[in-house]
């Protein structure tokens, strides 16, 4: 069957963001990008099942600047048989990323949708269900495992109690938790195969969807910051502290 | 304006969450109608009543709606929330599930975790795991929000005399069925809702040594978390995780044991009132957070800690 797998191109989540002077956003100028990391879990879910002879081809699909291409090659690395990037410029709310990757659903007709669980960034944790409801499949979200058994899927999800299983009928949606897999590294030869991998070039006009929002952002600040704390030197001089000067114990 | 908040609830009770939702509702202000979808809830709807502040309760009561399968809930949500100027629910692991199903269905972005209400139409919220906030405004006909419930002081569960209203909407999909569940037991406070969380890292070295930890949360009377390094090494359960991809916490107190103090796990508890570190790493970057920080073994600081308390 064929799975598609939904990438982001964001800041690396080791860098320490600051957000712009002029209040318009978190300033992104030579701060180095990578894929999402719950995308690369997804990548890595989408190679596992082609290893065990689910999955026949694996579509992975950006939507973002001309750059996310260097995204798509990796996971083309990484296993991935053919890329495409859905090129815009702007900044797409998680809603009208969905209904691009509905088109590339009606188009790919894949079996499966593997997407992370949420993009580091935007943190909206939405994409993956707006496309579930769009398309009118099943959603399996934050899922810890994935079990593919005939046509349908049970998968494994994390809930605040614990965890949860529930059984989808294919074709589904899956976003990944970060417990599902350990995402692999490309290897050198992988990498330069890649670069001989097909990756396709759309852009929303192409696709005939309207990107347009009813969000608008209209500041980014930056968060209150803690006043400077003090270290102290012993657990009795600690426990006097949380008892007589902060009053929480 | 009339908002229609979705009750998180387990058939049986209320979750505290609903409180906080109830809580961010008000400050956009009109009516509150609540809505339960379950199966067997009329306990959970006659609390609900109670609410301070809620006018209406409605209950979706269904065999479908029994497990609250976004693929069956979502469509009576967008359904009976088509006619309301706000969709508000808890950004718990359910309403993170559901609602942006029930945006899409209604053709509107949502806004996730708001941790303010500006005006009617404008909220904020963090990005970046947490590292900035967004001031974000919608100009959709009806806005779909998630709320995170440490942003908002939870209203009364008592004083509230709702009328409840049963729907008759079915919604079956017939795409998706439960099979099973597996809940982690703890007689400690739940992790979001407490007031003291002691939470320890890859420095406890094994699960074993998560007794001290309790030890310390039991005389207290805290609630035990986590950090990534600890879930994944396999010392607690997932459920424990405090951070950008685990549980939000914001209490009065946080003592952070052999936590390091990645941005993810910052982005989980830099709420928290007072924060407490103890490291034996001096450079920690959790000490740039702490309001007081003790460079010690935690083998020796914990249970001396548990003693003075």
């Amino acid at each position: 069957m064929k799975v598609l797998v939904a990438i982001k191109r964001v800041v690396d989540y080791n860098v320490k963001v600051r957000v712009k002077a002029d209040s318009s956003g978190v300033d992104l100028a030579n701060v180095k990008m990578s894929m999402n990391p719950f995308c690369e879990i997804a990548v890595e879910e989408a190679v596992r099942l082609k290893e065990k002879d689910v999955a026949t081809e694996i579509v992975v699909v950006s939507i973002g600047p001309s750059t996310a291409q260097e995204q798509l090659r990796t996971a083309l690395a990484l296993g991935a048989d053919r890329a495409i990037l859905i090129e815009s410029a702007e900044d797409l709310t998680s809603l009208a990323v969905a209904k691009l990757l509905k088109a590339v659903v009606d188009k790919e007709q894949p079996r499966l949708v593997i997407l992370g669980k949420q993009a580091i960034d935007s943190d909206n944790n939405q994409t993956g269900q707006m496309l579930a409801a769009l398309s009118g499949y099943g959603q399996g979200t934050f899922a810890s495992k994935v079990e593919i058994s005939g046509d349908s899927v049970a998968v494994t999800r994390e809930i605040d109690g614990g965890a949860q299983t529930v059984s989808l009928k294919l074709p589904a949606i899956v976003t990944t938790d970060l417990r599902l897999n350990e995402p692999r590294y490309a290897s050198l030869p992988n990498i330069m195969k890649a670069k001989k991998k097909p990756l396709e070039v759309l852009t929303p006009v192409a696709l005939g969807v309207s990107t347009a929002s009813t969000n608008k952002t209209v500041k980014v600040e930056a968060p209150a910051a803690r006043s400077a704390g003090i270290k102290v030197k012993s657990v009795a001089e600690l426990v006097e502290k949380l008892k007589n000067e902060a009053k929480v114990i | 304006m009339t908002i229609l908040v979705i009750a998180e609830h387990d058939n049986k009770v209320v979750a505290p969450a609903t409180l906080n939702t109830v809580a961010a509702a008000a400050k956009i202000g009109g009516d509150i109608h609540v809505l339960v979808a379950g199966q067997g809830a009329a306990a959970v709807a006659e609390a609900a009543a109670k609410i301070a502040g809620v006018s209406k309760v409605l209950l979706a009561d269904n065999a479908a709606y029994a497990h609250q399968l976004p693929e069956n809930v979502a469509p009576l949500i967008a359904e009976l929330g088509a006619g309301y100027s706000h969709i508000l629910a808890a950004a718990t692991s359910n309403g993170k599930n559901i609602l942006p199903r029930v945006a899409a269905q209604l053709d509107v972005d949502q806004i996730s975790e708001i941790v303010s209400v500006e005006s009617a139409d404008t909220f904020k919220r963090p990005i970046y795991a947490g590292n900035a906030i967004a001031t974000v405004q919608s100009t959709a006909s009806v806005k779909v929000i998630t709320v995170r419930a440490t942003g908002f002081d939870p209203v009364a569960a008592e004083g509230g005399s709702a009328a409840v209203e049963a729907v008759a909407a079915a919604h079956d999909a017939g795409t998706s069925s439960f099979v099973g569940e597996e809940l982690a037991k703890s007689d400690r406070p739940e992790l979001t809702a407490a007031k003291i969380v002691v939470s320890g890292g890859r420095g406890m070295q094994n699960g074993d040594n998560f007794k001290h930890l309790y030890a310390l949360a039991d005389k207290l009377g805290a609630a035990v978390g986590a950090s990534r390094a600890a879930v994944d090494a396999g010392f607690v359960p997932n459920d424990m995780q405090v951070g950008q991809t685990g549980k939000i916490v914001a209490p009065q107190l946080y003592i952070a044991v052999g936590i390091s103090g990645a941005i993810q796990h910052l982005a989980g508890m830099k709420d928290s009132k007072v924060i407490v570190a103890i490291n034996k790493d001096e450079e920690a970057p959790i000490f740039q957070v702490a309001d007081y920080g003790l460079v010690a073994d935690l083998f020796e600081a914990v249970p001396e800690l548990e003693k003075l308390v």
